[in-house]
This record gives C-alpha cells, sequence and structure tokens, in this order.
C-alpha cells in the first residue's frame, strides 16, 4: 500500500523534524512547539500501526496534558535572560565524534546482523479494537501492576501538594 | 459518474467540503442568534438595520472583517502570532469529522470517535495559550494562562462525565452510542432509573467553561483583561477566533446530544404510531409557525425591500415545510434535522446562560471545577457504574 508508505514516511520526518528543532530553537517556546509537532508525528505512526487508542491517549495527555504545562512554564519565566546566556556547547566536536561513532556502530550492527530480523505482519483488525484489546491486557493480565502505578502517581500527587502548600 | 458516485469516499469527502465551507455561515448566524436572543433577554432589538430584521447582518460583519486592517504588534512573535489562530480553527473543525448528523450523514465513525473530539478541544488550548502569548501584551498573557488553566481544570469533569456516557454504551464510536440508545430504547440521559442526569449536568456545565463562555468567560473578562488572549487580534485572524468558539460550541453541544439525548434518534424511537405526528407534523407546524409568523412581522417593517425580502424568508420556510411532507424528503432529512434541533436546543440553553448568570470570580471558577464538578463526576461515574452493572 503506497497511502501507507507514503504517510509513514511522512509522519517519520514530522518527528524527527520536530526532534531536531527541539534541540536547535533557541527560544524556548519554540522548542516546545516543535517537541508537539514531534509528538504529534508519533502519534500519526501509532495511527498507521492501527493503535488508534494509544493516537487519541498520546493527543490527550501529551500535546494536551504535558506540553501546555511546559508552555505555562516557559512563559512565566524570563525567556530573555534565558536566551542572552551562554550556551553551553562549547565542546561541540566532541559530542558529534561521540555521536558519529555510536551511529557507525549501530550501522555496522545492523548491517551484519539484518538477516536476524523479522518484521511482525500487522494482524488483521482485531474483535471490537484496539480500545478493548487494551483494556483487556490492562484490567485482566497485567492488573497488580496497573493499580501499582496508580498508586504511585497519587503517592506523587500528594506529595506535591504538600510540598507546594507551605501550611495544610 | 455512476462509480463515483458509489464510492465509499464520495459522501463523507463531500460532507467535510460542505462543512467547512458552510460553517462559517452557520457560525455567523448562530452570532446574530445569539444577539437577538439577549436583546430580547434585555427587551431590546438588537440588529434591525441590515436586512429584514437584521437578517443580513452575519454577512455585513464578515465582509467587515475580511476587508479589515490586519495588525500584528510590532514586538509579537511573528511566526506563532500567525500560527495560533489557524491551530484553533483547524482543531475545532477537525472534531466535525467524527460527529453523526445521521446514520449514514458522517464523515467518520472511528471506533474512538469520542477520544478524537477530546484529543482535537486538547490541542485547540495551543491555539488559545500561544495566541495569547505570542502577541506579547499583558492582557492578552493573563488571558491565555487563564483560559489554560480553566481548560485543563475542565476537562477533568468531562471527561468523567463523558465516562459515564460511555459506560451506559459500552462503545467509544458516536454511530455506536446512538445506536445504543436505540437497542436500549432509552435516552442516555434517563438511562439508570434517571441517575445518568447528573453526569449529564456535569457535562453541560464543564462544556460551558470548555468553550470559554459566559458565565465562565474569565479568558476574555472585558472589565478586567479587554479581550483577553485575543486582545491584539485584528480582522480576518480575530474572526478566525471566533469561528473556533462557535465551532468549538456547535461540537460540544454535538456531543451532548449524541451521548446523552439521542444524537439523530426521535424522542420515542421505538413507539411506532409516534412517528407520523413526530416526524411528520411536529417539523410542518415548526416550519409553518415559523414561515407563517414571517408575514405578520412583515407588514409592521417600514422598508419596503424588508417587507418583501422577509416574506420570501417566510415563504421559503413554508416550502421547506411542505418539502419535509414528502415520504422519500422526509426519510432523508429527519435524522439531522433531529440533530441539529437538539444540537440548537443546547446553543439555546448557552445563550440562555449568558444572559442570566453574571461572570465567576477566578476563584468560584477553580472551586466549582476541582471541588464540585469533580467529585460529583467521579461519584455519578461510580453509581452508574454499579447500577449499571446490578441492572445486567
Amino acid at each position: 500500500m503506497w497511502v501507507d508508505t507514503f504517510f509513514f514516511y511522512l509522519f517519520a520526518l514530522v518527528t524527527l523534524a520536530g526532534g531536531v528543532l527541539t534541540v536547535t530553537r533557541r527560544n524556548a517556546v519554540h522548542s516546545a512547539m516543535s517537541l508537539i509537532l514531534s509528538l504529534i508525528g508519533v502519534a500519526g505512526l501509532f495511527l498507521l500501526q492501527r493503535a488508534e487508542f494509544l493516537f487519541a491517549v498520546q493527543i490527550v495527555l501529551y500535546v494536551g496534558g504535558i506540553m501546555v504545562l511546559f508552555l505555562f512554564v516557559i512563559m512565566l519565566v524570563n525567556l530573555d535572560q534565558a536566551a542572552r546566556m551562554r550556551q553551553f556547547s562549547g565542546q561541540w566536536w566532541l559530542a558529534l565524534a561521540c555521536v558519529l561513532a555510536v551511529a557507525a556502530q549501530i550501522v555496522y550492527v545492523l548491517s551484519r546482523g539484518s538477516g536476524a530480523f523479522r518484521f511482525a505482519r500487522p494482524e488483521p483488525p482485531a474483535r471490537g479494537g484496539n480500545v478493548e484489546l487494551v483494556a483487556d491486557v490492562l484490567f485482566k493480565q497485567y492488573l497488580l501492576p496497573f493499580e501499582l502505578a496508580s498508586v504511585l502517581l497519587l503517592a506523587a500527587i500528594v506529595g506535591s501538594v504538600i510540598m507546594a502548600r507551605k501550611r495544610i | 459518474m455512476q462509480t463515483v458516485l458509489e464510492h465509499p469516499l464520495t459522501l463523507p469527502v463531500a460532507l467535510a467540503a460542505v462543512i467547512v465551507l458552510l460553517f462559517p455561515l452557520v457560525a455567523g448566524y448562530v452570532v446574530l442568534l445569539e444577539r437577538k436572543i439577549l436583546a430580547d433577554f434585555q427587551v431590546r432589538l438588537g440588529p434591525m438595520r441590515v436586512g429584514p430584521h437584521g437578517l443580513l447582518q452575519p454577512i455585513a460583519d464578515a465582509v467587515k472583517l475580511i476587508i479589515k486592517e490586519d495588525v500584528i504588534p510590532a514586538a509579537a512573535d511573528r511566526p506563532l502570532f500567525l500560527a495560533a489562530p489557524v491551530i484553533s480553527v483547524v482543531t475545532a473543525l477537525t472534531a466535525f469529522a467524527v460527529l453523526p448528523f445521521s446514520e449514514q450523514l458522517r464523515v467518520a465513525d472511528v471506533n474512538v470517535g469520542l477520544l478524537v473530539i477530546s484529543a482535537m478541544s486538547a490541542v485547540g488550548v495551543l491555539g488559545i495559550v500561544l495566541g495569547g502569548w505570542s502577541a506579547n501584551s499583558h492582557y492578552a498573557l493573563l488571558g491565555a494562562l487563564r483560559s489554560g488553566a480553566q481548560l485543563i481544570s475542565y476537562e477533568v469533569a468531562l471527561a468523567f462525565a463523558l465516562l459515564s456516557g460511555v459506560m451506559a454504551a459500552g462503545t467509544l464510536s458516536m454511530v455506536g452510542i446512538v445506536k445504543a440508545q436505540y437497542e436500549r430504547q432509552i435516552w442516555f440521559a434517563f438511562e439508570n432509573y434517571g441517575l445518568m442526569l447528573v453526569p449529564a449536568a456535569v457535562y453541560l456545565i464543564a462544556a460551558v467553561a470548555e468553550t470559554n463562555r459566559a458565565p465562565f468567560d474569565l479568558p476574555e473578562a472585558e472589565s478586567e483583561l479587554v479581550a483577553g488572549f485575543h486582545t491584539e487580534y485584528s480582522g480576518f485572524r480575530w474572526a478566525l477566533y471566533f469561528l473556533a468558539e462557535y465551532a468549538n460550541i456547535f461540537v460540544v453541544a454535538g456531543v451532548m446530544v449524541t451521548l446523552f439525548w439521542g444524537g439523530w434518534l426521535r424522542p420515542f424511537p421505538n413507539v411506532p404510531w409516534l412517528e407520523f405526528p413526530l416526524n411528520y407534523v411536529f417539523p410542518f407546524a415548526l416550519m409553518f409557525a415559523s414561515g407563517g409568523l414571517c408575514f405578520p412581522l412583515a407588514r409592521r417593517l417600514k422598508s419596503r425591500a424588508n417587507a418583501i425580502g422577509l416574506r420570501v424568508v417566510g415563504l421559503a420556510l413554508l416550502g421547506v415545510g411542505a418539502l419535509l411532507l414528502i415520504p422519500a424528503v422526509n426519510q432523508a432529512v429527519i435524522g439531522p434535522f433531529w440533530f441539529l434541533l437538539k444540537v440548537f436546543v443546547v446553543i439555546y440553553a448557552f445563550i440562555w446562560f449568558r444572559g442570566t448568570w453574571p461572570r465567576y470570580r477566578y476563584d468560584q471558577l477553580m472551586n466549582i471545577g476541582w471541588k464540585r464538578l469533580i467529585p460529583i463526576g467521579m461519584g455519578a461515574l461510580l453509581v452508574n457504574g454499579v447500577v449499571g452493572m446490578l441492572r445486567g
């Protein structure tokens, strides 16, 4: 399906371009916007994998929740001052050398072991769809870890409220 | 030609084009409706100058907004300032894609329909926050921060109310939700012995806050913030923000109707003998009465052109009423008729709220959201879950 291929490359490009822009923009709000672009690209990739629940949750949670909070914090700090400060990028040549070395390793390993990879075939759309499947797995197979994670989150919420308030 | 017409994508693409092209006009007339109804509440006449009873006012407003000078503040963050209203409009109009006007008349029936609408309203916050920040103005920034905080707070209550509805329906697909109401033979607002009325009420309140409407219109509180996040916007870009706001109102009203009020179903869809009075007599009577009322009103108009215009409108309404009596036409349009009628009832309620309640203070807003609506929503979810399980 060339449509799928086209959209895969489109979303991959959006994700990567967003990621690169996030680290290269000097203005923090522009960086946050690029990160949003990248997250939306990932959401698109989820949709191509027929994981429509993950697609929606990715946008609701990351773009709508976390990134809006990011933007809040960025808008409330003094941006001009932060932009004028010296950037810690004096050793970019060392960083570049490390990145190239790791990239060379990955390319080498991938080219040697390419025969060992097996690509999973997308399964035909299952009964009821993605939402029901995720719910089944989450509430039957992994019920205890799921509930434990929710307790952990609750503890974090209560802790942050106690730390933020001077007097309870 | 035949293959093009029968292609499964033809109807969705055509409907999407119609929505995108026609909605600005609908939004304009919703604004006129709002001005007229508010005027009526305050014993005024409202817009009367352009066309009979101000019927052409939206078109005059649109022309004015399009040809107005587009001012961009010198110290604004230009790319974000230009992009922000576009984000708002695109997300608001995208949400229409999963709104079913009738069983066939819909752009897409995806099995995460409600989540798509939540996702779009979540991204829509960005348009407001960025618009307020990029203008480099204190009023706009404060308005944007208020709006962002308000939207995030009320999204939680909204989600709890939606969850109760989804739990009753057993599906996230918008078409599936309406079909579930047909099968259970009850609108979900009255499901579980009337207990679902609580989440429906929570949804209505949270929806008013989500769309930044009075009494929760703090982001654009005129007396404090000039115009809130869109203080620095003018002309066409300002119009885009308003288009987005009215599109959001339409979408939240559509979700309310779909989830709690039976979508495109007529009242009592399972009682066959009611079909003739509700599907034929009622729409005809509605159109006939509103068309007929145009004629005595036209006699009192001073301008001859306006009087003729109002008579033409009346004749058109009578014609639509007569068309609705033809069985073939009736079958095709009765679904959208009921859907739109219910949506406009909700929109009327929104305008009514605006005309009735004074604006809340910011701390009151947060109290209502976090200390009232969210616990009530959680409780309603719990009670409805238990009752729904016990009923089987």
